[in-house]
């Protein structure tokens, strides 16, 4: 078996997790077939119309920085990434009259379990992501970027990589864009799979040829970010989000999703639906409707809880899940997090104690070391749940995950410590009962689990 | 400045400082691991979480910027909640082996575990047991899973010490400090890592299980190798040092202090140490009394002076002598009618300085601030590492560092222009830097020189920014055209604007151009003596054979001397000498050193002498009176240092009359080659107490020496 066939195993097509036709008003995934990724068929599609729109193209007046900033701001876009920051606010903030280079970023390192939005989005329209990136860097001022692609999708790395050097031979790269004397410099940068890099100063300090560790803020970013100056990151999606915005308008797209909450989103939908897959909806698409698309829990079981939003954001459970309208606000106020947009569904075979001991060792394995409770706290944190699973609990435990968790939130560098303790807190919250079950009976409490 | 409140007490603090600076500012000790004064902040260990208001999470005070208004509470619950955590967290794998640790009783971790820790675990899985780490002779990583992960030791290589030797690998729990695959920790200032280590992870390895902190006495000195001075807390117990640590003195050497500081106690407790006085009869040497040992020297040196004359009569001296000593020996030489002392052992040129003692010419604090500095024929990094570290941070703030010498420099620092010439030709390539300055400036050049790349390169740094010193190593000083090479940096200096100055070679090179220990009128410098000038010849805390420019050849020389007296803390020059008086070691003797920059540093005693072995001052003091000579009469050490009456009147601390110091050269005529190579101590061979360090002459920086010394 070669090298390649070896990869191959582990890559997904996406031609049944993405080409379904049940999206919802798709923007990103519009006109997609899997195979029309190439620069004439996104120009086809109305790709770079955008990019010229503001740059004053066939006659027709530009648009001005502040107008682009202004049209993103008016589309209430919030980063894609997890944390749902508004997008023209960030955009904002950039010093954009800073002597020397300035810097934007494009994070592509998708690293949350659940979440596999980036990758087709890269792989199946890069280009829409080089325009977003270009009409960014145009708003800022920046003259270059980079994409800091996740380390283990190597085929998608090679196709934007191809992707960047159609758009550089077509001029939507490179010097004097279109004719104009904007020039924006577009690189590819592919990482090594380290889950801690999607951090936003993890991932500059990684792109610096450095150990991907975050580092203290402040100074945030847009004062002192890749080789410390001013730098703007931005999620992928958020990034594929603008073409559409600056061709329609914030106004469209702020109509197309709920105040507050603009546009589309990709939800990654994943766990025990009939049909796991990338779901591109509008904001505030109700929960019920997105299981629905998704082709609903497995025959024959009940939706017991969901993870809304990557496996760092807190665990729901269905009562309160089918209540929800799928946008940063809903969710929120439910008590747990949009995030990512990545949606796992568990249904009543599993157990709640084997769900969390994956999502424990996954962060402890993840931790990069740096600080105190993070590095300490997470292994312990796994090993408290597994011997709860393995039959070695003590009735203190629950107390113990619960107060363990409670002093790492909050304290850590970066949210990795965050991501590692809102789990187990939240499982513990809905779910107590299956831990104490656990401990008592020393086995699970769903007899169909295996 | 801005007004904060902290524990409800009102601080005023500059913009841009933190929460931490603060509290320092205000007395109030917030309890942390990672953050160190002098280097960037990690906020890696949390300890230091405080409460502010308005913030919904507890915030590190060690990087968290003050605001005006700032409200912050560093004992209220919530930040005490936090530290407690902290510190549980630290506590989970960290082995609790207080009891077998060389950092129990000195340990920050143990420390705060006191007031922040629980008297129980909740932790009762398996601890993290980390291998432990085989480094080099200084210091000792057995115990790596004490680790916190504060990263100083990792810090300090990058900032300090200027090369990254420690990192911290792997990630999460598995995170670990160690070397780039294996490699030993070879800085010259490598065991300051111990100091600022918190817990017990990197130990000092010569002083491994020799005593527990609290057995310890600590007793103030002085470093007697390099021209720093760095400042020394000396640990003793039952007599003997056992462990040299820094004293924190910002003018001189921050809180840092070089491995040969620090390490070379060993040196004291050596083997080798002389311990009763020895006579050579009939090519035996034989153990006797004081009395009878002085009586020899008297008669001998009365007999010499009757027979040959007083001017057959000299000293060669150290200058890791005391100033006592030295002022002492020049006395008693002069007062036999001899003008034959020399301090000056690897030097080749011997020239007079009208009075003023060559020094480095602006304060060493002043040398972190320096936007352009010329360093000429030196080993920097190595010769002088405490120096090397505050120019590294002029670099790092921005300055332009040149160097001209006969190798590349390595000095773990970014060096702007590098010109690399033999020895032979620097007098010409100082000329062609001069020539440079005043091609530049329009005036006419001091001698006649080539404006060549590497020279022009060289003065257009010079010509530009501000705070500018020329500094002139080891090698240029030793070098057999020093004269002129200081002159001709004086020429660049003075049309430059820069200082200049010597790094000097060592301890007391300033005090012993101050005490007079140079020869005279119609006297013999170090190099005639040493050619065999001498009848008598008398070695104060030397070894010619490794502290002089004639190396072995001095044993040849010295047999033909009728009378050698060695008075040396050492079994040593027993080839040549008759007599051996033993003498105490700066750590067994009040005296004073004058560091590059002419501050006077006195000291006390920190052990008793060891068996018979006596103050050289004493033993200087008997032997003028047994001699019936006049003027070494003193009472004590500090007597000696008050009647030479260094001190300015005007000038604050302890530094010496800026009148009796200078750098001023005469300017040569015309630019001559030289075929002699200036003799420098490679930095473990500079004097007999770092020879005699074992760990030290483990090190990877001793072995190319040792090898050579061996051949």
């Amino acid at each position: 078996m070669t090298e390649h066939d070896v990869l191959s195993r582990f890559q997904s097509t996406g031609a049944q997790t993405c080409f379904h036709d049940r999206h919802i008003e798709p923007q990103i995934f519009a006109g997609l077939t899997g195979a029309n990724w190439r620069l004439k068929e996104y120009e086809a599609r109305g790709g770079y119309q955008a990019l010229r729109k503001i740059l004053g193209q066939n006659g027709a007046e530009g648009l001005t920085q502040d107008q682009v900033i202004a049209t993103v701001k008016e589309s209430a876009l919030r980063g894609r990434g997890g944390a749902g920051f508004p997008t023209g606010l960030k955009w904002s903030f950039m010093p954009r009259q800073f002597p020397g280079n300035k810097y934007l970023v494009c994070n592509s390192d998708e690293g949350e379990p659940g979440t596999c939005k980036d990758r087709d989005i890269l792989h199946f329209n890069p280009h829409i992501v080089i325009e977003g990136m270009a009409i960014a860097a145009f708003a800022m001022g920046t003259a270059v970027g980079y994409n800091y692609i996740h380390g283990e999708i190597f085929s998608t790395y090679e196709r934007f990589e191809e992707a960047l050097e159609e758009a550089r031979a077509a001029g939507y790269l490179g010097d004097n864009i279109l004719g104009s004397t904007f020039c924006f410099q577009l690189h590819a940068a592919h990482g090594f799979g380290a889950y801690i890099c999607g951090e936003e100063t993890a991932l500059l300090e990684s792109l610096e040829g450095k150990k991907g560790q975050p580092r203290f803020k402040p100074p945030f970013p847009a004062s002192f970010g890749l080789y410390g100056k001013p730098t703007t990151i931005n999620n992928t999606e958020t990034f594929a989000a603008v073409p559409w915005i600056i061709r329609n308008g914030g106004q469209a797209y702020l109509v197309c999703g709920k105040p507050n909450n603009g546009g589309t989103k990709i939800f990654s939908v994943s766990g025990d639906v009939e049909r796991p897959g990338n779901y591109e909806v509008p904001m505030g698409t109700p929960f019920s409707k997105l299981l629905e698309l998704a082709g609903g829990v497995r025959a024959g079981r009940q939706l017991k809880a969901v993870i809304p939003g990557g496996s760092s954001s807190p665990i729901l459970p269905a009562s309160i899940m089918m209540e929800c309208t799928m946008d940063y606000d809903s969710i929120s106020k439910a008590g747990s997090m949009l995030g990512s947009g990545a949606v796992i569904v568990l249904d009543d075979s599993r157990c709640m104690v084997k769900s969390l001991q994956r999502l424990s060792y996954f962060y402890m394995h993840e931790s990069c070391g740096q600080c105190t409770p993070c590095r300490e706290g997470t292994g312990w944190l796994w090993r408290v749940v597994e011997r709860i699973e393995n039959g070695h609990g003590r009735m203190g435990d629950m107390e113990l995950l619960d107060s363990v968790a409670n002093d790492i939130q909050g304290r850590t560098i970066c949210a990795l410590g965050d991501a590692a303790a809102m789990p187990v807190r939240a499982m513990l919250k809905h779910f107590r009962h299956e831990f104490e079950h656990h401990v008592e009976h020393k086995t699970c409490m769903v007899p169909a689990y295996v | 400045m801005i007004e904060i409140e902290l524990d409800g007490k009102k601080i005023d603090i500059e913009q841009g400082s933190m929460i931490m600076h603060a509290a320092e500012k205000a007395g109030t000790y917030i309890p942390h691991f990672c953050y160190h004064k002098k280097l960037s902040l990690a906020a890696s260990c949390r300890m230091c979480l405080v409460d502010v208001e308005k913030m919904p999470k507890p915030m590190p005070a060690c990087a968290t910027p003050v605001t005006q208004g700032m409200v912050v509470h560093t004992k209220s619950s919530k930040a005490v909640n936090a530290q407690q955590s902290v510190m549980e967290f630290l506590l989970i794998n960290h082995p609790l082996d207080c009891p077998i640790c060389d950092q129990g009783g000195e340990c920050q971790l143990q420390d705060l575990a006191v007031g922040y820790g629980a008297d129980e675990t909740r932790y009762q899985e398996e601890k993290r047991v980390v291998l432990p780490k085989e480094v080099g002779p200084l210091i000792s990583m057995e115990g790596m899973s004490r680790c916190i992960h504060c990263t100083r030791c990792v810090r300090f290589g990058q900032e300090i010490a200027g090369d990254m030797e420690l990192g911290m690998s792997h990630r999460g729990e598995h995170a670990e400090i160690e070397t780039f695959l294996g490699k030993t920790i070879d800085s010259e200032l490598s065991g300051n890592m111990i100091d600022i280590c918190p817990v017990g992870a990197l130990t000092s390895k010569p002083f491994r299980f020799k005593a527990r902190t609290w057995e310890l006495s600590r007793r103030k000195s002085i470093s007697p190798h390099d021209s720093t001075g760095a400042n020394l807390i000396v640990h003793v117990k039952n007599n003997r040092v056992l462990r040299v640590v820094p004293l924190e003195n910002e003018a001189v050497n921050e809180c840092w202090i070089a491995d040969r500081d620090r390490f070379s106690y060993e040196g004291l407790n050596s083997p080798d140490r002389l311990t009763a006085p020895m006579i050579k009869q009939g090519g035996e040497w034989k153990t006797v009394d004081w009395k009878t040992a002085l009586e020899y020297v008297v008669h001998g040196l009365s007999m010499i002076k009757a027979d040959h004359g007083a001017k057959s009569i000299g000293a060669l001296v150290s200058p890791h002598s005391t100033l006592e000593e030295l002022y002492l020996t020049s006395t008693l030489v002069r007062a036999l009618g001899s003008e034959n002392i020399d301090y000056r052992l690897r030097h080749a040129e011997f020239a007079q300085s009208n009075g003023r003692a060559r020094y480095l010419g602006l304060p060493i604090a002043a040398l972190p601030q320096l936007q352009r500095v010329l360093v000429v024929g030196s080993n920097l990094r190595k010769d002088h590492p405490l120096l090397a570290q505050r120019i590294r941070q002029a670099v790092k703030h921005g300055g332009e560092v040149s160097a001209l010498g006969d190798t590349q420099p390595k000095w773990a620092m970014p060096v702007a222009h590098t010109q690399v010439v033999p020895t032979a030709h620097w007098v010409q390539a100082i000329a062609d830097i001069a020539t440079a300055v005043a091609l530049e400036k329009g005036i006419a050049a001091p001698v006649s020189g080539q404006v060549t790349d590497d020279a022009k390169a060289i003065a257009t740094s010079l010509l530009s920014g501000d705070r500018k010193a020329i500094l002139l190593g080891n090698a240029a000083v030793h070098h057999a055209q020093a004269e002129s090479l200081l002159a001709l940096c004086g020429w660049i200096g003075q049309h430059t604007g820069a200082t200049v100055g010597c790094l000097t070679q060592a301890s007391n090179t300033v005090g012993a151009q101050l005490a007079g220990a140079t020869p005279g009128v119609g006297g013999l410098n170090a190099s005639e003596m040493l050619a065999g000038g001498l009848k008598a010849t008398i070695l104060l805390n030397n070894e010619p054979v490794f502290d002089s420019a004639v190396g072995i050849s001095a044993t040849n020389s010295l047999k033909n001397s009728a009378l050698v007296v060695t008075l040396s803390p050492y079994k040593t020059n027993l080839e040549f000498s008759d007599v051996l008086l033993p003498i105490s070691p700066f750590s067994e003797t009040p005296g004073t050193f004058v560091n590059a920059e002419g501050r006077m540093q006195s000291f006390h005693a920190v052990v008793k002498p060891l068996g018979d072995s006596r103050p050289a001052w004493k033993v200087l003091r008997v032997l003028g009176d047994m001699l019936g000579l006049d003027g070494l009469g003193f009472d004590s050490a500090q007597a000696v240092l008050e009647h030479l009456a260094l001190k300015g009147a005007s000038e604050s601390g302890d530094l010496v009359c800026p009148s009796r110091l200078g750098n001023l050269a005469a300017l040569p005529s015309s630019v001559v080659s030289t075929d002699v190579v200036p003799c420098v101590a490679s930095i473990y061979q500079l004097d007999g107490i770092v020879r005699r360090s074992p760990s030290l002459q483990m090190t990877a920086d001793a072995q190319p020496a040792a090898r050579e010394v061996l051949a």
